[in-house]
């Protein structure tokens, strides 16, 4: 059953050299129960279409679009609705613990405040609950360390803490924007089996956005590829790392140090850097930095799909793919840098 | 002493001796003053040759930040010697070592933050040479700048862009061009690309591998991640609470780590594909947490979290001994573990 299903999304941001657009027409649904990936490096808009969807963009920034979860258009709530929404049905967990807790309050002020405000539980009955969820995401001593502060928990504690606290409620959607990057790789093995654990044995579904391709390998059921605002590729788990279509996502992969394979001489690096969101070239986005290159990459890229729900944005076939959209002339970033802000 | 060194090599350029950095943690009130000791870096020795480069892995908190710091006297150590070319460094006073500086430079993690706002990229990358060599040109100064930032795959002409201009890899790229412009004979990259995005940390560890052949650099790459080391290093030293727990040659370390620790390391690094990767998820065997510095474990300092001890673990300190490969290792049981990857 569709959860979320996001459809024509575009964010845009006002700033004094203009309109940047930093998603650019994203479609995505989420299946009740299943994990879905979004994989891109900075600057990609895999934050900015997420925090789009909770309404918390920064202040210069709109969004456009659908985002129909349990068929209530997300983009047409207003806050107090959404308030409902989010910490109860929809979870959010950000990428640097510390700023995401309140150094002065005890982890148990922080949990227990969440539960009697969204499901109206007693204090008695949100403390236990919240001994629970530490106890489900392995603090030891759970009923202890819930009296401690912050700042007496480890880096990678603290993101338990917080997935914690984003499980509270039972939420139907998590999501987890960058959950391990700033953690040592020892942590992010044990975060990710955490997470993996819970896709397991939850009917929870869980978005999980990274810059980093082989962190969700273990945990992902579909990924969804972003480059420069735009989705370059998406499919099924095995799809993108056993049979990658699009350029970019083949370098992603091709990129990342591995240690269960000989090493090579090199790492392979895409070269380049991504584009100025402020002045994106015409055609094809990732043009600059691909080694298949051709002449027509200078038109927008015809955008591939299967029946299966795999496709790619790129001129070179899809295997197994027809042509979803041809979008030839498309629209050019000097067009988009008219606008106003919607 | 301890010098571990794998294999014959030309003379080392940098010795470390028994290295030890404290810091004193002051808590309490007026009243409950109470003084602790926290051992960041705890006896490390080793050397490197010209040309030669050595990883260096460890989680946060295992000291390998503090140990470069440490090397190139922004801290003072507590204890041991840092020789450099044959020179005591930990005895030399602050105008001597700032000459030194010529010699020894460091790249820090954050590309963006170490980079100052307010000036361009150019002064960034020229500042040491204005520092160092005063009456030097400003032709010849404009001259040397550019050629780094082509050196390290700037575009000379955005020598008058400021950081904010650039992005993460670039400032990167700033960041070692800057370290480089004084032509030092050794160079400690801090975790260089730990802030870069995956596409983008390739470029910047085949940009310091060419680099350090280029110039014949001593290179000393922290990371806390074995996998990124894996390109760049001859040697790895693994690094868990102040201690060396093992310094292994590359090609044996990424076949057969000797210490548990460095095993654990390996396990943890993401494998990209699915398959395998959820074939391998055992219980992560790594389990809890450091433990805090202030309250050291007797014995190893690993048994607390190590799979393998036994009852010798908790009373006797191993020391870091050579084994037959010339690999040097810091546990007991090193010889009858196979922990072949």
């Amino acid at each position: 059953m569709k959860l979320l299903e996001v459809s024509g999304l575009e964010v845009r941001f006002a700033t004094p050299e203009g309109v940047v657009k930093a998603v650019n027409g994203m479609d995505l649904t989420v299946e009740q129960g299943e994990t879905l990936a979004i994989v891109g490096e900075s600057g990609s808009g895999k934050s900015q279409l997420v925090m789009a969807l909770m309404g918390l963009l920064a202040e210069n920034g709109s969004a456009s679009g659908r985002a129909l979860f349990h068929g209530k258009d997300l983009m047409r709530m207003t806050q107090r609705e959404l308030n409902g929404v989010r910490g109860k049905h929809i979870a959010m967990i950000f990428q640097d613990p510390m700023t995401s807790l309140n150094p002065f309050l005890t982890i148990e002020q922080q949990m227990v405040e969440v539960v009697m405000h969204h499901q109206g539980l007693s204090r008695d009955e949100a403390c236990s609950h919240a001994v629970e969820m530490l106890r489900a995401v392995r603090i030891p001593d759970p009923e202890e360390r819930i009296q401690q502060y912050p700042h007496e928990y480890s880096g990678g504690m603290r993101q338990r803490v917080m997935i914690a606290m984003g499980l509270l409620c039972e939420p139907e959607l998590l999501i987890a924007d960058e959950p391990t990057t700033a953690l040592d790789v020892t942590v992010q093995a044990q975060i990710t089996e955490l997470v993996g654990q819970l896709r397991r044995q939850t009917r929870m579904a869980i978005i999980l956005i990274t810059h980093d391709l082989a962190a969700v390998a273990e945990v992902s059921d579909r990924i969804i590829v972003m480059y420069a605002g735009e989705m370059v590729e998406t499919g099924g788990v095995e799809d993108i790392f056993y049979r990658p279509q699009h350029p970019y996502t083949r370098g992603l992969l091709a990129s990342v140090p591995r240690l269960d394979r000989v090493a090579e001489e090199d790492l392979h690096a895409i070269p380049g850097n991504p584009p100025n969101m402020q002045d994106l070239p015409p055609g094809c986005r990732f043009r600059d930095r691909c080694s298949q290159a051709m002449e027509q990459c200078l038109r927008r890229p015809p955008l591939w799909a299967d029946d299966g729900g795999r496709m790619s944005r790129c001129f070179l076939p899809m295997e197994g793919g027809h042509v979803a959209v041809a979008e030839g002339g498309g629209e050019t970033p000097g067009e988009t840098a008219g606008e106003g802000a919607a | 002493m301890i010098d571990p060194v794998a294999k014959p090599l030309p003379r080392p350029v940098l010795r470390v001796q028994d290295l030890a950095v404290s810091f004193t943690s002051v808590s309490g009130g007026m009243l409950h003053r109470k003084q602790r000791e926290l051992r960041a870096v705890d006896g490390i020795s080793f050397e490197l040759a010209a040309g030669e480069t050595l990883g260096v892995v460890g989680e946060s908190g295992s000291g390998k930040s503090t140990l470069a710091r440490a090397i190139l006297g922004l801290i003072r150590p507590s204890r041991g010697r840092v020789l450099w070319m044959g020179e005591d460094l930990t005895g030399l006073d602050e105008e001597a070592l700032r000459q030194k500086r010529k010699e020894l430079q460091i790249v820090f993690q954050d590309p963006v933050a170490s980079l100052n706002p307010r000036m361009t990229a150019g002064d960034i990358i020229a500042e040491p040479l204005w520092t160092f060599y005063p009456h030097m040109e400003r032709l010849q100064v404009e001259e040397r700048t550019r050629g780094m930032m082509k050196m390290v795959g700037l575009l000379p002409n955005q020598i008058n862009r400021y950081p904010h201009e650039f992005s993460g890899g670039q400032c990167q790229r700033i960041g070692i061009a800057r370290s480089l412009v004084l032509n030092p004979k050794l160079l400690i990259c801090d975790e260089p690309v730990s802030a870069l995005d995956v596409s983008i940390r390739a470029q910047v560890i085949n940009l310091m591998k060419s680099l350090q052949r280029k110039l014949g650099l001593a290179l000393i790459f922290i990371a806390h991640d074995l996998s990124v080391v894996r390109y760049i290093s001859d040697r790895v030293m693994v690094m868990y609470m102040g201690h060396a727990m093992e310094v292994s040659a590359k090609t044996s370390l990424y076949r057969r780590p000797l210490h548990p620790y460095s095993n654990a390391l390996m396990k943890s690094v993401a494998i990209p594909d699915p398959r395998r990767a959820r074939e391998l998820r055992q219980e992560s065997w790594l389990t809890g947490d450091m433990p805090s510095p202030f309250q050291r474990p007797q014995g190893c300092i690993f048994h607390t979290r190590c799979p393998f001890r036994v009852k010798r673990c908790e009373a006797d300190v191993p020391a870091l001994r050579r084994m037959e490969s010339g690999d040097w290792v810091a546990c007991h049981r090193a010889e009858d573990l196979d922990l072949s990857i």
